[in-house]
């Protein structure tokens, strides 16, 4: 199971994000974003998932490009964005019944219960996701983490908006996740403590004529 | 496939009945619309029915312009639609089940509605029955075009008003043969054979081409 990127540009509003960025990810790893505000690390996640083409270079999953995959490289992904993806007018049991089966899981109602007290949205059920807060309504989208069986997990910002409590959970899911051989790309400013597995680092810092720069693993 | 249509027919279905405005203002705004002409052109019987069949496809035509920037619009907000676009499901026909929704909350209940047209403008029985085929068969075709042109206005700041310019013209086919039909209904001996045939053969075109237009359309606005 591997990621490839080689050589990729991006180009937004007339201004380089990054260019000739390349980088390589195996399972068992995670690899961190870095960068400043509008250095291209949402735009770079997002052409992961294929939501963007990018100006130049190529993405390969299996040493496949991405985009001849269609289908097969969805279903290994999961993507969550800034925006939750939940709607306000479901429930949190229906948001998260809905969100599970169209990424194409088959779950019970039990195991969507279980989930939701893992997540500690217990007795939250039956509310309106617009009843709830901010953190609330980031948890119900994080639930799906818990029911997927996608291997590659792209999570922008996953810790925004949590509390103490959440942001620990969130911390060793994503940990079991690599240890279980699962392969997780993020943006944060959060450390994820792994006992098994590697942390790879990725910057975009870096000037526009040498694009990011791998700057070391961990 | 299939699962994917149906689970996304029910949320949409779901989420409208629970926010129930959406439909009647449309309803409304079509009744309201049809109810402004005899007012205004005079009650006379033969005046009426002249004018009938056009005003009632052109208030149609209105109406679901109307209700056509909510089409995306909630699902492009809240992130729901990036998570359509990568599930590993057909978008096309993730797209048709939005449609199909689109059509039964917006498109079903002017067909429905639409006797009450025939008794303002004073149309016979079989002119009303005629009037409510020809829009159980023109109004899929307003919601498959409307649905190329929300996708395409998708995160516009002015897109309400530019889905209406968008659509409009493409609208037209379904304006003739639609009308056509129902004026012919009035005149004895000839038939509305020829429009609801040309009517059957647009509503399957757009069946067929409009939900892959529209997810195409809808990929680029995502980027």
């Amino acid at each position: 199971m591997t990621l490839k990127v080689n050589n990729l540009q991006c180009i937004r509003g007339g201004r380089e994000l990054f260019s000739n960025l390349s980088f390589e990810l195996q399972a068992s790893q995670l690899m961190m974003l870095e960068g400043r505000n509008g250095s291209g690390k949402t735009t770079l996640l997002r052409a992961l998932c294929g939501l963007y083409i990018p100006d130049e270079g190529e993405i390969l999953w299996q040493g496949e490009r991405i985009q001849k995959q269609d289908e097969a490289y969805r279903c290994e992904l999961l993507y969550l964005g800034h925006l939750n993806a939940i709607k306000a007018d479901l429930n949190v049991l229906e948001n998260l019944r809905f969100n599970t089966l169209i990424a194409g899981e088959t779950v019970t109602d039990d195991a969507l219960m279980a989930a939701l007290d893992t997540i500690g949205l217990y007795a939250f059920e039956e509310h309106l996701t617009r009843q709830l807060s901010q953190g609330q309504k980031r948890r119900v989208a994080l639930a799906r983490l818990l029911l997927s069986k996608a291997r590659l997990w792209i999570l922008d910002e996953p810790f925004v908006a949590l509390d103490v409590a959440a942001v620990t959970l969130l911390q060793t899911m994503i940990a079991s996740h690599v240890e279980k051989g699962g392969m997780v790309i993020l943006t944060t400013h959060q450390e994820v403590p792994l006992t098994s597995g590697k942390i790879k680092r990725l910057s975009l810092n870096g000037n526009s004529l040498d694009g990011g720069r791998e700057i070391g693993h961990a | 496939m299939l699962s994917a249509f149906w689970l996304l027919l029910k949320r949409d279905l779901l989420l409208a009945l629970r926010y129930r405005s959406e439909i009647f203002t449309v309803l409304f705004f079509f009744i309201v619309v049809i109810s402004l002409f005899p007012l205004g052109v005079g009650s006379e019987d033969k005046t009426l029915k002249q004018i009938a069949p056009g005003v009632v496809w052109i208030a149609a035509l209105l109406a679901s312009t109307l209700a056509l920037d909510r089409l995306f619009a909630g699902d492009y907000l809240d992130g729901t639609l990036e998570q359509f676009v990568l599930a590993p499901q057909s978008l096309p026909v993730m797209v048709l089940a939005k449609i199909v929704a689109h059509w039964l909350l917006t498109g079903l209940p002017l067909v429905l509605v639409s006797p009450v047209v025939g008794l303002f403008y004073h149309l016979p029985v079989n002119s009303i029955a005629v009037m409510m085929l020809v829009l159980l068969v023109g109004t899929p075709i307003l919601s498959m075009i409307g649905a190329i042109g929300a996708a395409l206005t998708l995160g516009l700041r002015s897109g309400g008003v530019l889905v209406s310019l968008l659509v409009l013209p493409f609208y037209l086919p379904v304006l003739v043969y639609g009308s056509g039909a129902i004026a012919s209904s009035m005149v004895g001996g000839v038939s509305i054979q020829p429009y609801m045939l040309l009517l059957s053969a647009f509503a399957l075109l757009a069946v067929i081409f409009a939900p892959w237009a529209t997810a195409a359309a809808l990929k680029i606005s995502l980027e």
